[in-house]
């Protein structure tokens, strides 16, 4: 799991009292550019009080009426306030140059800058959850895991693959989410009669495998050891992966997996050990769920 | 203009799935407004960083966000460890509303209650500000 990280620091585009207001398209054009890099902006307005969102340093910018102490810490030295002053020129250069003064005052404060990953990872419905744990074992790239009472949890965002929704096509009961998805249900819309009706249809995954998700996938690997033993190359590998998953879709319409996903899809070899691995975790939490469900 | 909401609005920065146009306006017209408001890049990244800001934004009251499904949002929210829950968030959906719906729903100055809203959360523990200290 990712550990908590706060923002780098939140900009507060400054109207309170003590200075003087920015224009409506000025206020508009400033919280957009900033937005659009990444940044949390929040708008004081006069007698408005800032919500603590537990950032550690706060950009003030503001057209302060006199001078403003550079920088500012609260008594135990946890928020840090940097005052800057949109004087005439910043404004009327506009947006860019309010984005400028923000990303120097950064580079000075040595703060990481935002951005740089599209946020792009399964998020899971508990109201529909029945951890059944099918996501955990069909997903390569160990993005889910358990958590220590035995639920299956989202544990590695980084590691989804951009685009891909094949794992929320494979949960029986259309728990898993991607908010950044095209269409419903998957992108949280409301789940209406039909998709019900789609996911009665769907085959279960570990059925259609026969037992065992990857048993296709560990089957063909030798299949393809005995054919390939001598000249198995990548690009047949490939080729081979790509019949799995086709063999995939067809019992279970189309994965929408990107082409980037299946050619970097993991080696047989290493698919094998996935598999194992995440067959035992998978099997202890059904377990520890079995236990729980007796000891009540 | 007084709001007893705090408002939160959502940039959808790293994706295309809010239409441009509808976020475009809404950020338009609550920056004309005078009202006070805090926006947030994409609540999605923040969601997987787990940011701190999102329990503290769960731990208000009557707070609307313009966003995006109400059940991605609240699920999003839950993965941080930052629960909403019903009765005192309102999620506006700028996926299928239009900026004008949007605009209205976060500017009316009704109360968020579990019968008057679609969505919503209670979480006992009041936020503590900070007080920008006075130029
Ligand atoms: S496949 Fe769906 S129901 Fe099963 S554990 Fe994963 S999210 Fe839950
Ligand atoms: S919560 Fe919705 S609107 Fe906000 S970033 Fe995620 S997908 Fe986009």
């Amino acid at each position: 799991m990712i550990s908590p990280v706060a923002a780098s620091w939140r900009v507060v585009l400054y109207e309170g009292e003590g200075s003087h207001p920015l224009g409506a398209d000025e206020r508009f054009e400033a919280t957009s550019a900033l937005l659009e890099r990444g940044y949390a902006v929040s708008n004081v307005r006069p007698g408005g009080r800032l919500p603590n969102l537990g950032h550690a340093d706060l950009l003030v910018l503001g057209r302060f009426v006199g001078e403003k102490p550079p920088h500012v810490e609260d008594a135990l030295g946890e928020v840090r306030l940097h005052f800057h002053q949109l004087d005439e020129g910043i404004i009327e250069a506009g947006a860019a140059s309010v984005l400028a003064l923000v990303e120097a005052e950064q580079n000075e404060q040595n703060v990481t800058p935002p951005g740089g990953w599209k946020p792009w990872f399964p998020v899971i419905d508990f109201d529909r959850c029945t951890n059944c744990m099918q996501c955990l074992s069909f997903c390569l790239f160990d993005v889910y895991g358990v958590s220590g009472d035995g639920k299956i949890q989202v544990q590695n965002q980084t590691n989804c693959k951009t685009d891909c929704p094949a794992c929320s096509r494979v949960c029986p009961d259309v728990a898993i989410l991607f908010p950044k998805y095209k269409a419903g249900p998957i992108n949280g819309a409301e789940i209406n009669s039909d998709d019900l009706r789609r996911e009665a249809m769907k085959v279960d995954i570990s059925s259609l495998l026969g037992g065992d998700i990857y048993a296709l996938l560990r089957d063909r690997s030798e299949k393809a050891k005995s054919r390939f033993s001598k000249e198995r190359d990548d690009e047949r590998a490939l080729k081979e992966r790509m019949r799995c998953l086709k063999k995939l879709q067809e019992g279970l319409g189309d994965l929408e997996i990107p082409a980037e996903v299946i050619s970097s899809l993991p080696s047989m070899d290493e698919i094998q050990a996935k598999a194992a691995e995440a067959k035992r975790k998978a099997e202890k939490a059904l377990q520890q769920q079995e236990q729980s469900k007796h000891d009540v | 203009m007084a709001n007893p909401c705090q408002l939160l609005y959502c940039h959808c920065a790293y994706a295309k799935v809010v239409p441009r146009e509808v976020k475009q306006e809404v950020l338009k017209q609550l920056s004309e407004s005078g009202v006070a408001f805090d926006a947030v890049a994409d609540l999605c990244e923040m969601s997987a960083r787990q940011d701190p800001a999102l329990l503290q934004i769960a731990q208000q009251e009557n707070v609307r966000i313009a966003a995006c499904y109400p059940r991605a949002v609240k699920w999003l929210f839950a993965a941080a460890e930052a629960p909403i829950q019903e009765q005192t968030h309102r999620v506006l959906n700028m996926r299928t509303e239009s900026a004008a719906e949007i605009v209205s729903r976060l500017l009316s100055t009704e109360e968020i209650t579990s019968s008057n809203e679609d969505m919503a959360a209670v979480e006992e523990t009041p936020i503590e500000e900070t007080q920008v200290e006075e130029p």
